[in-house]
């Protein structure tokens, strides 16, 4: 593999984990606070609807974007309303969003387009434009590190600068901020919380406010960055992706960096089937589809470290006497 | 937690749940420019109102029949199989096998091998996550989510390089011998009058309703299913009573698995006569519902099943016939499952207040 | 800096106060608190007062309404009726940030601590100062130095807690109230989880904080600690408050008895054990835990036909392990002999095979271990011994009818009630879930009994019925391994008793030959009456037991008489 080669692979690797890299945050906002979310894909299936059809309507990306950050918090808030409110079987409303998401996305892009669940396909100010990052041109002659800046994080969407801040700021957020401790104090021990006076609903609420805002932006980004305009199951089980790259993180956002990033250059890989059989490793794609599910079983079987999830995870929180 | 007679909690909280996920589709279909009255009628024509469409109800009602099991038994030791669907992929690729393997003289040879190749593959399927949760404390919920892609990815890959025919385009096995064709309902002495030729629904119908007897059997008279179900309430429990962690989870994962693979002789050996790609159609997720609706028992899981069947053939009946997509199933499946599976709690607390009120008089 | 001073003005209105006596209003006063739940009365018309700068004490069996009154005064519940006055104020406590509010701060029985934070990660959560953590941490550090100069509760700010002693733990929740400038400290049952040393510390602490007008409720439902350290107590049965008096003018036969509502009768009847052959024998017995920590280190025991060994101990001194190794469910070291077989302790046997060789086992949590809740009596019944050839049909069915008319029988000859197989176990009381656990275990005639905390949570009644029955199986030959944190059931039923403390058996001694002190002071760790401090417990156990010991010695033998 030569050198431009890999700039191209690392530069999609960065386009593929961006959804990955913002839905596995949204996941650890909401795992972290002790509801368990498989509905990532749900709520970035709506997201992606709605961002696809706003933007289309209004030819304004932006309020696409605003779009599907509501949808996807009005999910999550059908997930607080089920797991939190009620407290019902946190892993069971998560596939019903799932499902519900697959049903109500086509039914609502056929209604308005009849185009088999499809929205148009978005140009121009409907979709994000990249963005040159300062001095691009200039740096690119260095050798060896120009193109990477230059080619590789340079020219993207917003979204993915965005995605790549969310990092710092999550942890930041999490180990700087009194919302970060009583965060992570209520997924540990929400006991401790509620005695201390704070409102164990009301953090879990907020948390997963933050993640549907997250999962608003992924889904965002998959019909407006990524692609030009929403298709039928287009997350393409990217949400659970980004639940297995949780795990491979260890709910830590900096791995959760780490994570997107190595399942992102898988499917990279996968789409430059040249790349391997020019090592003459003949690799069947469908491997390389399943290599972030393997490697992810292997995570889970504790072979290289276990992995230690929030205490309170999965458990609807009942006070006791 | 107030407390609702048993028949209430097994009966009406289901039935509202159904008729919740109901209004709220109706809703939908007003908002998206439908005609829910037309859509109702559509789909009771459709899955009801004909020989046909009983025909395609109770072929669907059998493959849920198989998957709503599988995710029962498995519910009982705690675990929440959510790889059904995989597993009956894998099942799938059992029955296809074992079919491929002989030139089948007769159907009632074919059936129960094809029945061992299918449940052997299934439970294959779920061995490694059922193993790894029992021996590692992984969770099952994320590790058969994991296996329902890694079985996608698999089968996707056998179907293009491997069991593909010289010479066919589309990624499939070849035909099965004509020798492990199933009868349908056509070919059964006393039905053949009612039925046509066309309908797929087959003798896998009468396995399932053998199997939910089965399974019934399995969890309340046996020692086995005894010790699944004090598992599943109460694991430090089965320490203490020296029921193996081990053995209830692998056992009952492997029944679960089992179960699911066996819906293949339903939709491979009995419908399409070969092996396609994602041949369990969603089947194994549905299993959920159904489990759910049928509150874990067979018996529950016979009627959840049927009226999924019917939500299928209706469904694809309006998707036919009218300008609602054929998706409203999706969306209707996801409301079930959230009412009955996560929002049983509100759907109680809904009726609590009528059953306050008799008491009182 | 700002808050010495205030601590300090605080301390001279507390000094103040307490020379003027009753004359200031009381820090708590309840009038007519009742409670519901359901058709459950958990508080009947409870009204106390609480002088500030003392120690109240609330004493009553389990259940009497204790916890929910104070979860009442902690804003987790909600009074039906009944009016709070803090320092003679009417206040309503919404919930537990208007508690706090109100200065009181509230010490559980099981601490609410995040395991994996630091110490000053879990005193300031919910009391930052801001929205960002570095201030507030800073400050908490300097003000946890200066309560632990004043307080003796030196704790490592930066060590994260799951790594601390439960004693300190304790002292972390402390730290937490204090922290949040409480002026009234309840704890709920605080020595249940400590050594008797770590106990003592806590009482000396509360003592400083006595001293520096803190008003204190200490729940318990030991009279030694009522006695020890309260200045008033009241009396929780059934929901009411039977009576509150001042501790110097009470004595603990009289506390007792207003605790069950009649004379405390614990002496049962049995005669001299006949002890036979040697049933069990245990030695070198060695289990470590999850965490690889030595729980076991080295036990010798010897149980012989017919006879009673009690084993006492403050809990978590590895009684529990040695029931869960005995009983088939724990992995450990040594050699255990039943009937002369050798038990497999590696983890290839589980607690069938401890069946198979007659070990009989009820548990010491009958919720957790002993009953599957949701099942009905009859699942239960079987429950451990499903296996059993006597309850299947043929080689697939069991045989359900069968089962359902034995537990019927059994329900009948153990006075369960109501005697019906079909309920499930959850809608028994107390007392009755473990008749039916006895019931299972006691009569298959087995040659071990391992029998923990018998009647922790059974009413007067059933107590009775279940040491006679205890008796009655150590009289038809039965070896009975006993285990139970009260000391007057340990000495009512035992024909030896051993003491367990850290892992290790401190001495036996024969009930008659004994007495509560001598009990205690093995139960401390110490040897066989050498009294030198155990250098391996915590550093604040510089000064063991001297102060307390006569005192703690009164109101234990005390506490005995009413045997």
């Amino acid at each position: 593999m030569d050198y431009p080669t890999l700039i191209a692979i690392l530069d999609s690797t960065l386009r593929l984990a961006t959804p990955l890299l913002l839905a596995c945050l949204a996941g650890l906002y909401s795992e972290r606070s002790g509801v368990v979310d498989i509905g990532l894909e749900g709520k970035m299936l709506m997201a992606a609807m709605a961002s696809g059809v706003v933007a289309y309507l209004t030819g304004n990306v932006w309020a696409g974007v605003g779009a599907a950050i509501g949808a996807s918090i009005l999910f999550s808030m059908i997930h607080g309303l089920a797991s939190i409110t009620f407290r019902g079987n946190q892993l069971i409303s998560g596939v019903a969003l799932n499902f519900l998401a697959s049903g109500l996305t086509v039914l609502i892009a056929q209604a308005l387009f009849h185009q088999g669940g499809r929205t148009p396909a978005l140009s121009g100010n409907a979709r994000f434009s990249t963005i040159t990052l300062p001095f691009e041109a200039e740096i690119r002659q260095v050798p060896i590190l120009g193109p990477l800046y230059s080619d590789v994080l340079s020219g993207h969407s917003i979204l993915v600068y965005v995605a790549l801040l969310a990092v710092p700021v999550t942890w930041w957020v999490l180990y700087r901020t009194r919302f970060g401790l009583r965060l992570r104090a209520v997924g540990e021990n929400p006991e401790s919380v509620d005695t201390a006076g704070i409102s164990v609903v009301g953090m879990r609420y907020g948390a997963l406010v933050i993640t549907g805002l997250l999962c608003g932006l992924a889904g965002a980004y998959m019909s407006t960055g990524l692609q030009a305009g929403f298709g039928r199951e287009m997350i393409a089980g990217r949400g659970y992706i980004a639940l297995a790259a949780l795990i491979f993180a260890n709910w830590h956002p900096w791995r959760a960096l780490g994570a997107t990033m190595l399942f992102g250059f898988l499917q990279a890989l996968a789409l430059r089937p040249d790349v391997l059989s020019n090592f003459g490793l003949s690799v069947p794609d469908a491997f390389l589809d399943a290599l972030p599910y393997v490697l992810t079983v292997i995570v889970l079987a504790g072979v290289v470290g276990k992995p230690t999830p929030p205490k309170a995870g999965g458990q609807p929180y009942v006070k006791e006497r | 937690m107030k407390k609702l007679p048993l028949w209430a909690d097994l009966v009406l909280v289901p039935l509202i749940s159904i008729v919740l996920a109901a209004l709220i589709s109706a809703l939908v279909i007003l908002a998206i420019g439908g005609d829910p009255v037309e859509a109702v009628s559509v789909m009771f024509e459709g899955a009801l109102g004909s020989p046909y469409g009983w025909g395609y109800t109770l072929y669907y009602t059998t493959s849920f029949i198989f998957t709503g099991l599988a995710v029962t038994v498995a519910y009982h030791a705690s675990q929440f199989n959510i790889g059904a669907e995989g597993q009956a992929q894998l099942g799938g690729l059992g029955v296809a096998l074992v079919c491929l393997a002989l030139p089948w003289p007769h159907w009632a040879l074919a059936l129960p091998a094809a029945m061992v190749g299918a449940a052997l593959f299934g439970a294959a399927w779920a061995a490694i996550p059922a193993w790894l949760a029992a021996k590692r404390g992984s969770h099952i919920v994320i590790t058969t989510i994991m296996f329902n892609y890694i079985a996608y990815s698999l089968l996707q890959y056998l179907l293009v390089t491997v069991l593909r025919p010289a010479g066919q385009m589309d990624p499939a096995t070849a035909r099965f011998p004509s020798g492990a064709s199933l009868p349908t309902f056509h070919d059964i002495p006393g039905l053949s009058g009612i039925f046509s030729p066309s309908v797929p629904a087959n003798i896998s119908f009468f396995v399932a309703i053998i199997a939910c007897v089965a399974v019934w059997v399995l969890l309340w008279k046996t020692r086995l299913g005894y010790q699944i179900r004090a598992f599943g309430k109460n694991e430090q429990a089965a320490d203490y009573a020296g029921i193996s962690r081990t053995k209830v989870i692998v056992i009952s994962m492997l029944i679960s698995g089992a179960l699911a693979g066996l819906m293949s002789i339903n939709n491979v050996m009995g419908e399409a006569e070969r092996l396609l790609q994602n041949s369990a159609e969603g089947a194994g997720f549905i299993g959920i519902a159904v489990a759910l609706m049928g509150r874990n028992h067979p018996l529950g899981v016979f009627l959840a099943a049927f009226l999924f069947g019917f939500l299928y053939q209706g469904g694809a009946e309006m998707g036919l016939w009218t300008d609602i997509p054929i998706e409203l199933r999706l969306l209707l499946q996801g409301l079930v499952v959230l009412f009955t599976g996560a929002l049983d709690e509100m759907v109680r607390m809904m009726i609590t207040p009528f059953f306050r009120r008799k008491e009182a008089r | 800096m700002n808050n010495t001073t205030q601590s300090q003005t605080r301390r001279h209105s507390a000094a103040s106060s307490s020379s003027q006596g009753a004359a200031k209003a009381p820090a708590i006063e309840l009038r007519k608190i009742c409670k519901s739940f359901g058709t459950v009365r958990a508080n009947k018309d409870i009204s106390i007062k609480v002088q500030p700068g003392t120690i109240h004490g609330i004493i009553g069996e389990n259940g009497a309404g204790k916890s929910t009154l104070m979860s009442i005064l902690y804003g987790f519940y909600k009074a039906d009726s009944g009016e709070i006055l803090i320092n003679g104020r009417e206040t309503i406590i919404p919930d537990s940030q208007a508690a706090i509010r109100a200065g009181i701060g509230m010490v559980f029985q099981h601490f609410k601590l995040v395991p994996n934070f630091s110490v000053v990660e879990n005193v300031i959560l919910g009391a930052e100062d801001g929205r960002l953590l570095r201030p507030s941490i800073a400050k908490a550090r300097r003000e946890l130095k200066r309560l632990a100069q004043e307080y003796e509760m030196d704790v490592d700010p930066d060590e994260t807690v799951e790594n601390l002693s439960v004693g300190h733990q304790q002292r972390v929740e402390i730290l937490k109230a204090l922290y949040r400038q409480a002026d009234i400290l309840i704890l709920d049952e605080p020595t249940g989880v400590l050594t008797p040393a770590e106990a003592d510390h806590l009482f000396r602490i509360l003592d400083f904080l006595r001293a520096e007008g803190k008003t204190i409720i200490l729940i318990t439902h030991k009279l030694r600690e009522i006695m020890e350290i309260t200045d008033t107590v009241s009396v929780m049965r059934r929901g009411e408050m039977t009576a509150t008096v001042t501790t110097s003018q009470t004595s603990p036969q009289a506390l007792a008895e207003l605790m069950v509502g009649r004379e405390v009768l614990l002496n049962v009847e049995k005669t001299k054990a006949k002890p036979g052959a040697e049933i069990l024998q245990i030695k070198d017995l060695r289990v470590w835990n999850d965490e690889k920590v030595e729980r076991l280190k080295g036990i010798d025991l010897t149980i012989r036909s017919g006879e009673i060994l009690g084993i006492a101990g403050v809990s978590g001194n590895g009684q529990t392990e040695l029931l869960e190794v005995l009983g088939g469910y724990r992995t450990g070291r040594g050699t255990i002999t039943v009937n002369g077989k050798t038990l497999d302790l590696s983890g290839r046997s589980d607690a069938q095979s401890r069946r198979h060789d007659g070990i009989a086992h009820v548990p010491e949590d009958r919720h957790h271990h002993g009953l599957i809740l949701d099942f009905p009596a009859w699942e239960n019944f079987i429950f451990g011994y499903h296996n059993a050839p006597e309850y299947q049909k043929n080689t697939v069915l069991m045989d359900n009818a069968g089962i359902v008319r034995a537990t019927e029988e059994a329900m009948q000859r153990f006075d369960v009630r109501p005697p019906i197989p079909a309920l499930a176990a959850k809608n028994f009381s107390g007392g009755n879930q473990q008749k039916i656990v006895l019931a299972r275990e006691i009569e298959r005639n087995p040659a071990v009994l391992l029998i923990g905390q018998p009647t922790r949570g059974v009413d007067i009644g059933a107590i009775e019925f279940i040491h006679k029955r205890i008796i009655e199986l150590r009289d038809a030959g039965a070896a009975i391994l006993l285990v139970s944190v009260e000391l007057d059931e340990i000495r009512a039923l035992s024909d030896r008793i051993a003491v367990m403390f850290d892992g290790e058996i401190m001495g036996e001694r024969l009930p008659e030959d004994t007495d509560e002190k001598d009990l205690g002071l093995l139960m401390a760790g110490m040897r066989d009456r050498n009294r030198v401090a155990d250098e391996e417990t915590p550093n604040d156990y510089n000064d063991p037991r001297d102060d307390n010991d006569d005192d703690g010695a009164d109101g234990g033998d005390a506490g005995g008489e009413g045997e």
